[in-house]
């Protein structure tokens, strides 16, 4: 066991280093960030003198080397556009983005799971196919797309919710939440459900095919035979046995809504971090965009390794591979 | 009766209570960022027009654009080189301290230091001396007519406040130390930065205490990034914020007719032109090779009369420019009227290629941005169409500003053959549009720094260096004229194409002051 968890580790350490080379290189096509950081005006030698202390003439190796050992030591220096510490930026923009991806998650699963439920019991009903076109226009659809919809209807011609931005927040602690006030309330239903719509119709979709071949299985029928009544065979037994796939997804699905949350928040300016990356790629911000991208790898790598260890726990098949190899 | 009347009495006493206590607020939004709260560490429209609300400088500029008193209440000029400021009394910053004399001295000292990005605010040889707590001199090393030019964003800073929160130098653009100058602001204005966080919102209110008499009536002002177009139109149609900036051209008519907001286009200092690589001896980009077409007027001529600005205005801007004769926005130069524009000739054009030995045409590739003018990339194909017409053939480069100013601009050699740009002169003065645009150039980019092309003639040097010390304003106009008549008549040295228009959503409810040059100043709004 221990050797399988040392093992993954290692694979995910390889991960984020392989990320940073990539990262590293684009960073190279960005374009001059020197141009970003000073007016037209400003002469040949001031920039000059500015490539200098960013460094930006040294070889690529010696920059290479000097952005992995600051990484490591999770420095990831000052933003070119805003000249504070981006490790300051990332902090005060982390809880935007991780409120809004768990609302987004959780309006997900409680409307994916009860509505693919529905749609397997009640395949023939014209509820369930109204339910599975929705579906399918919120898999179609692109986010931007259904966020401006969104926000023509419910903010430019019905006026009921603010079109941008998160509302009042309440700082407790590091943390800052919009979740207590009334206009942080408003303001996260449009992102969130933007941002949720494709996981929400991706879960109910999951449940009703897993719930379907659940219900034809053997033990089904047997419930049925003893006579126990339908709530306790739908819903004790076998929507027990359909959310264990659902989870896994769940689970790993939350990884990308954090890093996919970029678009739903230049749609409705909400301050997260994938904003920030944006417009850092938009100035040529290079400290922002590395710390971004490190960031996200290293949430993706964490919950697949959580997840490994966990199929490891549930299943004892990987165990008896891993000891054997 | 006499209870009912009571009762009256106190609604009305409530509703006029109310009515005082509901404070004014006015939202705003912009597509960029407030990046920074240090007046110099970025010279940028936005940002100085943001912070002209917070900070002043010794004059400004009133809604005309003509200078006027600031922090100085008056100033003349005692020789040629020796200019006396008198300031203020009884301005306070906006924490409590007292604004004098050193504070200027200690502001033109930083405005000039390391890592500053408005250098260019005041002679650098210039001495800066303190006659008393209220009398300042400037004494130059020659004659400078447009000396406080650009003094209405060159801020003035509190000495005194720099030193106790080691801001005493600008924000260095690089290095780890974070200043606390780029995230608190100490002005002597209007308005009082009350919370700044960088790329989401700006909170300020109004200053009690100001010198002025304000015209607004704002009481909270709150600034907020809107970086999608989308979402900026359908901020200020919902009424989330009061003014919004750019709207897109083909957003105009739709909120015009919203009945909720109106868009205003007043016209904007910028000047979009194409120039030409005219230094190179073989164009990087073209299939002529062993010489460069462009170093012969003939060819510049033609381009210039093979584009048809008036269609580009009509249907690319859809009607939201000004064709402009001139390198400088007419606002700006009052002999402007004594140019016009030569019309779209393509006939001539091809002869003209003919005489110059290109019966055929030639082949070249356009630099152009995608990012950053009004309809940037739909201008250059309007051109490639054009040119096409002449028998030319243009590869279009269009690129993200990023990518595309770190190509044609110093910093990538002048890596070009054929480019769009547009241009404000910071100074609104044509030396600024001289200096910049007509002025020989080495490689390394000493002259004219932002003279891409490098168009280089002795004539339009020797003036320009006259122009810089010409106290007559008529002789001096004179000058001017007589450069642009060179450089520009006769030279063709690039294709002026228009002045593009703002493009401000504004509520309804709100009454606001339009300059061309760009700047938010709110002190100036009115909300009902």
């Amino acid at each position: 066991m221990l050797a399988f968890v040392l093992r993954r580790a290692v694979q995910a350490v390889l991960v984020m280093v392989v990320v940073a080379l990539i990262a590293f290189t684009l960073f190279r096509f960005v374009g001059d960030p020197v141009n970003q950081m000073v007016g037209i005006e400003t002469s040949a030698q001031e920039r000059a003198r500015l490539r200098q202390e960013l460094g930006l003439n040294d070889p690529v190796v010696v920059q290479f080397a000097r952005f992995i050992w600051a990484a490591a030591h999770f420095d990831f220096g000052v933003s070119y556009q805003f000249k504070q510490p981006v490790n300051d930026l990332i902090k005060q923009r982390f809880p935007a983005t991780i409120e809004l991806s768990l609302v987004s998650a959780l309006f997900s699963l409680l409307l994916g799971i009860p509505m693919g439920v529905y749609t397997a019991l009640h395949r023939d009903s014209w509820l369930s196919g109204f339910i599975l076109t929705v579906s399918l226009v919120g898999i179609s659809l692109p986010t931007f797309l259904t966020g401006i919809l969104l926000i023509f209807l419910f903010s430019v011609t019905l006026g009921w919710l603010p079109s941008f931005g998160r509302g009042d927040v309440v700082a407790i602690g590091f943390w800052t939440t919009g979740l207590l006030t009334k206009s942080g309330l408003r303001a996260i239903i449009l992102p969130a459900v933007t941002l949720g719509l494709f996981q929400m119709a991706l879960i109910m979709r999951l449940v009703r095919s897993e719930m379907i071949e659940v219900l034809r299985t053997d033990y089904i029928k047997f419930a049925r035979a003893r006579g126990l009544p339908n709530r306790i065979v739908n819903f004790g037994h076998a929507l027990k046995n359909t959310l264990v796939p659902v989870m896994t997804i769940a689970g790993l699905q939350l990884g990308s809504i954090i890093a996919f949350a970029i678009i739903t928040e230049t749609v409705f300016q909400w301050p997260g971090m994938g904003l920030l990356f944006l417009r850092a790629v938009q100035n040529a911000d290079i400290p922002i965009m590395s710390a971004y991208l490190l960031l996200v790898a290293g949430i993706f790598v964490i919950i697949n390794l959580v997840v490994d260890l966990l199929y490891v726990v549930v299943d004892p098949r990987i165990r008896i591979e891993a000891r054997s190899a | 009766m006499k209870f009912t009347t009571a009762i009256l009495a106190g609604a009305l006493a409530l509703a006029s209570f109310t009515g005082q206590a509901s404070a004014v607020t006015f939202k705003f939004a912009f597509q960029g960022d407030l990046k920074s709260l240090d007046p110099y560490s970025l010279n940028e429209t936005f940002t100085h027009g943001v912070l002209g609300n917070v900070y002043e400088g010794l004059t400004k500029r009133g809604k005309d654009l003509k200078i006027i008193p600031g922090l100085a209440e008056s100033w003349e000029v005692l020789e040629p080189t020796r200019w006396r400021f008198h300031l203020r009394k009884g301005v306070k910053f906006q924490n409590g301290e007292s604004f004098t004399a050193d504070d200027v001295v200690f502001s033109a000292d930083r405005a000039r230091g390391p890592s500053s990005d408005v250098k260019t605010r005041l002679p650098a040889d210039a001495k800066v001396v303190k006659v008393d707590d209220y009398t300042v001199d400037f004494v130059l090393s020659g004659p400078n007519p447009i000396l406080n030019a650009e003094w209405d964003t060159w801020y003035i800073l509190s000495k005194k406040w720099c030193e106790e929160h080691n801001s005493m130098t600008a924000q260095p653009q690089a290095g780890q130390q974070m200043s606390y100058a780029a995230l608190h602001a100490n002005g002597t204005g209007p308005f009082i930065i009350t919370d700044h966080q960088a790329g989401v919102r700006t909170l300020f209110k109004r200053n009690p205490n100001w010198w002025g008499k304000l015209e607004s009536n704002f009481d909270e002002v709150i600034f907020t990034t809107i970086s999608n177009d989308a979402t900026r139109v359908a901020a200020l149609l919902s009424g989330d914020v009061d003014w919004a900036d750019p709207i897109p051209l083909q957003d105009v008519p739709r909120i015009n007719a919203s009945g909720v907001a109106k868009v205003l286009q007043g016209p904007e200092l910028r000047t979009i032109f194409l120039g030409f690589d005219q230094y190179r001896p073989e164009l990087r980009y073209s299939n002529i090779k062993g010489k460069n077409p462009f170093k012969d007027a003939r060819v510049r001529e033609a381009f210039y009369l093979a584009i048809d600005e008036i269609a580009i205005k009509d249907k690319v801007m859809r009607g939201a420019a000004t064709p402009s004769a001139l390198m400088i926005s007419p606002l700006l130069f009052d002999l402007s009227k004594d140019f016009t524009r030569p019309a779209y000739d393509p006939a001539k054009a091809k002869k003209l290629f003919a005489d110059a030995g290109y019966p055929n045409g030639f082949e070249v590739t356009m630099d152009c941005p995608n990012d950053r003018y009004v309809n940037d990339e739909a201008i250059c194909q309007a051109i490639v169409a054009m040119l096409a017409r002449v028998n030319l053939k243009i590869n279009l480069l269009a690129q993200p500003k990023a990518k595309y100013f770190a190509k044609i601009l110093v910093s990538g050699g002048y890596d070009t053959s054929f480019y769009l740009l547009g241009w404000t002169p910071g100074s609104f003065d044509s030396w600024n549009i001289l200096a910049n645009m007509y002025r020989c150039r080495d490689d390394k980019g000493v002259g004219g720094n932002n003279n891409v092309g490098n168009y280089c003639n002795p004539k339009v040097e020797q003036l320009t260096k006259e122009v810089l010390v010409e106290n007559d304003k008529g002789k001096r106009d004179q000058l001017i004229k007589q450069a642009y008549e060179i450089g520009q008549v006769q030279d063709w040295a690039y294709v002026p194409l228009h002045q593009q228009a703002l493009a401000w959503g504004v509520s309804n409810k709100v009454k606001v002051v339009q300059r061309p040059d760009n700047q938010i100043l709110f002190y100036w709004f009115r909300k009902e």
